[in-house]
């Protein structure tokens, strides 16, 4: 060969050529892939969302049920304040669409939650019964967990819930998001003056309408969903409270 | 001319080649002869089907690994080596993960973490730095093979064991996880039988790769050392 590949000179060559054509190579993958994976992302947020309230939805169709079943999708403040209401199909690119704030990002930016907005879904389920749907996020052992809570018109009677992990422990944490876990929280209630509003005890432990019990071997993990339910209710109870004082003064003027 | 790429084509699955298939599994297997790659064995044999798909996975980050380095052995500058591999490798891994976000977005949700930790098994690095950077392509893509099935068959018969005894089920890729033990015969309705959880804890990978060598090796007198 002609060249001496071990000269100082060539190493460098080698080293930055192959990081440009893998870089690029990867740019590109990713950039073409983007739309498909966001169009996943989103499908499986509507899949949750309708889990939550009983609705079995599959990827590929979940667009259309999820438009026939979530009447409207409004974003609230800190304070409980309706910021943003919006109907018909869900828009991917819109911001202002309450389905797209990521709460995820938002729980990781630790900004102060007065600058955030939460979102919440209002829906009908199969029956024609009028539900609220509460995304929540928090952290378990090893990463991040999520889900989405489904509350009856009262605001404070769970109907159903699911939730779902990126790392938990496989048999421990990670059963979260098995049915067995997830029924424990159906017919529990938020506790609209406690403090914590809900709570998962240690697996096994004694529990009443405002707690379930958690998985065994999973305490962590656990106490992370009772948390993550805890922290995040605080805003959605200011919004339901002031949504019965408006209903309640309209009702005495009538 | 043509009779050298005909010479070339037998050579291809000469006996000695048919070797570098057949050795990584059994005489020079990557798991439990060269205990490589054990990180991953330990961390994803709780079900089935989470291990045919790591292996597919392994496999073809493995290929195109070993074929890759094998191409540009003749250039790579032997002082940055390791990284060129490590690179090509973190490459292919990026390149599954992302494709399988796009287009199998349920199965890359269950593997979540493993794909990533592709780059970090040091089998695939193994055999680049053993094989690839000396041999020719065609060669490289059968030991690419051989280790990738050798890897696999252990993964399969660990997860296999793994998850008939913890989960009391069997799971394989599209079909979700099969329970065949009859609700009856647990504890919990009555019955006298109840799954081990200690099998899906990460302690008994180790113990049951650790029989898999011991039969092994008691079928396999050569692979004992003497001492």
């Amino acid at each position: 060969m002609a060249f001496n590949k071990n000269s100082n000179g060539f190493t460098f060559f080698f080293a930055i050529a192959m990081v440009v054509i893998v870089g690029a190579v990867l740019a590109v993958t990713s950039v073409s892939l983007k739309p498909l994976q966001k169009a996943n992302r989103a499908e499986k947020k509507m899949i949750n969302i309708l889990g939550a309230i009983g609705i079995p939805a599959e990827r590929g169709g979940a667009a259309d049920v999820f438009a026939q079943y979530v009447t409207s999708r409004v974003a609230i403040d800190s304070e409980g304040n309706e910021v943003g209401r919006m109907t018909g199909d869900v828009d991917a690119s819109n911001m202002e669409d309450p389905f797209n704030i990521d709460i995820k990002k938002d729980f990781r930016s630790k900004a102060p939650a007065s600058e955030l907005s939460f979102p919440l879904f209002e829906s009908v389920n199969a029956e024609g019964k009028q539900l609220f749907v509460v995304p929540v996020v928090g952290t378990g052992l090893w990463g991040p967990i999520w889900g989405f809570l489904a509350l009856e018109s009262d605001g404070t009677t769970i109907y159903g819930a699911v939730f779902d992990h990126k790392t938990e422990t496989p048999g421990l944490g990670a059963e979260i998001k098995e049915g067995f876990f997830q029924v424990k929280f159906e017919g529990k209630k938020i506790d609209a003056e406690g403090s914590p509003y809900f709570e998962v005890r240690k697996g096994g432990a004694v529990t009443d309408e405002h707690s379930v019990d958690g998985i065994t071997g999973g305490t962590i993990t656990s106490k992370g969903v009772g948390r993550m339910i805890d922290r995040t209710m605080g805003y959605y109870m200011k919004y339901f409270a002031a949504q019965s004082a408006a209903q309640a003064s309209a009702q005495t003027t009538e | 001319m043509s009779n050298e790429t005909s010479k070339k084509r037998t050579s291809l699955f000469s006996k000695k080649n048919r070797k570098l298939l057949s050795d990584p599994m059994n005489d020079s297997n990557p798991i439990t002869v060269q205990v490589l790659g054990i990180c991953s064995a330990l961390a994803i044999t709780v079900q089935v089907q989470q291990a045919v798909i790591m292996s597919l996975s392994v496999l073809f980050v493995m290929i195109g690994g070993n074929v890759i380095v094998s191409m540009i052995r003749g250039i790579v500058p032997d002082r940055i080596r390791i990284i060129v591999q490590l690179v090509v490798i973190a490459f292919l891994v990026i390149l599954v993960d992302e494709v399988l976000k796009a287009y199998q977005p349920d199965i890359s949700e269950k593997l979540s973490v493993f794909v990533g930790l592709i780059i970090t098994n040091c089998i695939i690095m193994g055999r680049l730095e053993a094989f690839a950077l000396a041999n020719k392509p065609g060669p490289s893509a059968l030991d690419a093979i051989g280790n990738g099935l050798g890897y696999a068959w252990i993964l399969l018969v660990v997860a296999f064991v793994r998850e008939v005894f913890g989960s009391g089920a069997i799971s394989l890729p599209g079909m979700g996880q099969v329970k065949f033990l009859p609700e009856s015969w647990f504890i919990s309705a009555g019955g006298l039988y109840e799954n081990n959880n200690l099998m899906i804890l990460p302690p008994m990978a180790l113990i049951t790769v650790g029989m898999i060598i011991w039969v092994q090796r008691s079928k396999n007198r050569s692979l004992i050392e003497e001492n």
